[in-house]
């Protein structure tokens, strides 16, 4: 596994896994997430991932305290024995992706930019709802906001800008695109992005464990229900 | 317990952070000012990580029902009990029916009420603090209303012994202040208008000549868009040699990230846990205290600091505090 590492302040170390965005570096990055959600060392403090990148944020004092460099830099430590960590890292091919369903009720109030879509892209409304929940989808990372998946894979055919201006409040849990991007809001949000159907699902469960649905790595399939479905599952008005 | 009379501008029940969920995409939270809001608990006798109450500029009037020992860091707030001037980054003995009152900002703008025992609130992943905009964490996920209650847990050892002592000297007073006080090189000087030493982002060797020097040469202007998530600066537009789109990565507490309108943000403790503009610095972190202390209208000047002084500074910092807590062990136990 090819990689850099370089300081995020004085507190951590990004592990830079490659410059583009794609399959073989999400991989790889899962292969060190989840080594370290297995081997949390009591002087690391935390991990968060991103599309090329995993930094690890560490307590300098505990990397000292265990260390017998007294004059080394707590940085130079943690970087020998990450180094050494993630050395000791395998590539396994363990098909243990989820495969995680969304069901998303289309269009009306809850999807009040699905026409403009349609329209954008010369489409019917009906093709565009087709064309996003027939994609094959994959979380890339979680971040922004609690339980906010940055997918991959959209069609280009659905592709839309975001708004000019940008709404005070979406509704959480509303389904959008946003360029060649398409989300899920697990909170309420002011944000551009253009709103085609909103989920029943909820992404953030604040008294769970892990308290969010979905994890990097994890693929995802929109499934379009009626509103009748949508109010049944809970969904909200 | 105590009770809420008037809430102030913003309080809320903070501890150093929820840590651990970042990868999930909560965000952190905690405290804005890390060392004020630990000194406050040392002297208490409390554990670091207790929570406490971080209160905004215009501080809250807040009545004790019970005795107890209270300390207030960070900015002066003016705080006053029942009228008289109380010193802050002191321990102080506080009878029950007494009323903590503040007044103007004389230096900085947050200040770290903590209570001997720490506050009565549920832990949400790992953490006592308030993460506002998703309404969880703290005192019912949200800040202060006038009417609040809010009980404290029973005091530890240390707590127990600080207050007995202070106890007996108190007599009928409806306060009293603690003999002695931190170490003045603990103390940061919360000046306005502060120098803050930063290292150089991962972006940095990105940004044109020009905006490289003037980000450790000009000033920046602290606008009233900023708030516990982060402090947007107006000054000298920042820019890139050649422009384009950076892949989002984490950030972290006191990166500086510049958006494209030129423009740079600080990113404080209810930073969002990723970002995609380019960071052009990096605070140390014995300086994030500085920095959480300022306010809109402050200027702030950047020195550049290299991330081997930083993590020395930051060392040496931890240290002290560790000397700090010792030296009331040592008196006390």
């Amino acid at each position: 596994m090819n990689y850099s590492l370089q300081p995020l302040g004085d507190h951590a170390v990004i592990i830079e896994l490659g410059e583009d965005i794609n399959l073989e570096t999400q991989q790889n990055l899962k292969l060190i997430t989840s080594f370290f959600d297995k081997n949390l060392e009591d002087w690391m403090v935390e991990y968060i991932p991103a599309f090329t990148t995993v930094s690890l944020f560490y307590d300098p004092v505990k990397v000292m305290n265990q260390s017998s460099k007294i004059h080394a830099l707590p940085y130079d430590i943690v970087c020998t024995k990450l180094r050494s960590l993630l050395g000791r890292i395998h590539a396994v091919n363990e098909d243990n992706q989820r495969l995680v369903e969304i069901p998303v009720c289309y269009g009306g109030n809850l999807g009040p930019d699905l026409q403009f879509v349609a329209e954008h892209n010369g489409l019917t409304p009906e093709e565009v709802i087709h064309i996003h929940s027939s994609g094959n989808y994959i979380v890339y990372m979680i971040g922004f906001a609690p339980g906010f998946p940055y997918i991959g894979g959209m069609s280009e055919k659905i592709a839309t800008p975001r708004r000019e201006t940008p709404r005070l409040k979406i509704p959480p849990k509303t389904v959008g695109i946003a360029g060649q991007q398409t989300g899920v809001y697990p909170i309420e949000t002011p944000g551009g992005w253009q709103l085609i159907g909103r989920t029943p699902v909820e992404l953030f469960l604040p008294d769970e464990e892990p308290p969010t649905l979905l994890r990097a790595g994890d693929k995802i399939k929109f499934k379009p229900i009626s509103y009748k479905e949508y109010l049944e599952l809970g969904g909200d008005k | 317990m105590l009770t809420v009379v008037k809430p102030g501008l913003l309080t809320s029940v903070q501890d150093l952070g929820r840590y651990g969920y970042q990868k999930y995409g909560v965000i952190a939270s905690g405290v804005m000012d890390q060392l004020s809001h630990r000194i406050s608990n040392i002297l208490v006798g409390n554990e670091e990580n207790e929570p406490t109450l971080e209160i905004t500029l215009l501080g809250p009037v807040i009545h004790f029902d019970k005795d107890t020992l209270i300390s207030i860091c960070g900015g002066d707030l003016s705080p006053s009990i029942n009228g008289d001037p109380v010193r802050i980054w002191r321990t102080i003995f506080v009878k029950k029916g007494s009323k903590l009152s503040f007044g103007p900002a004389i230096t900085g703008s947050r200040a770290y009420l903590a209570v001997a025992g720490g506050f009565v609130v549920p832990k949400v992943m790992d953490s006592k603090s308030t993460y506002l905009r998703a309404g969880i964490g703290g005192f019912e996920g949200r800040a202060f209303k006038a009417g609040d209650s809010l009980p404290f847990n029973l005091p530890g050892e240390l707590s127990k012994v600080l207050f007995e002592y202070m106890a007996l000297q108190a007599g009928d007073k409806p306060f009293i202040e603690m003999d002695w006080s931190v170490a003045s090189d603990l103390i940061p000087l919360h000046q306005k208008d502060p120098s803050i030493r930063v290292m150089k982002g991962k972006h940095y060797p990105l940004f044109s000549q020009e905006s490289k020097e003037k980000f450790f040469s000009q000033t920046f202007e602290v606008t009233p868009q900023s708030d516990r998530m982060g402090y947007r600066l107006k000054g000298s537009f920042l820019q890139l040699e050649n422009p384009g789109e950076l892949i989002s990565e984490a950030v972290s507490f006191g990166s500086i990230q510049v958006p494209s309108e030129g423009n740079p943000i600080v990113l404080l403790a209810d930073r969002q846990t990723t970002g995609g503009y380019p960071k052009i610095g990096q605070i140390s972190s014995v300086d994030l205290p500085i920095i959480a202390q300022a306010k809109p209208g402050d200027h702030i000047s950047f020195s550049e600091v290299t991330h081997e002084t930083a993590q020395q500074l930051f060392l040496k910092r931890e240290k002290k505090i560790k000397q700090l807590k010792n030296g009331i062990l040592l008196k006390f136990r």
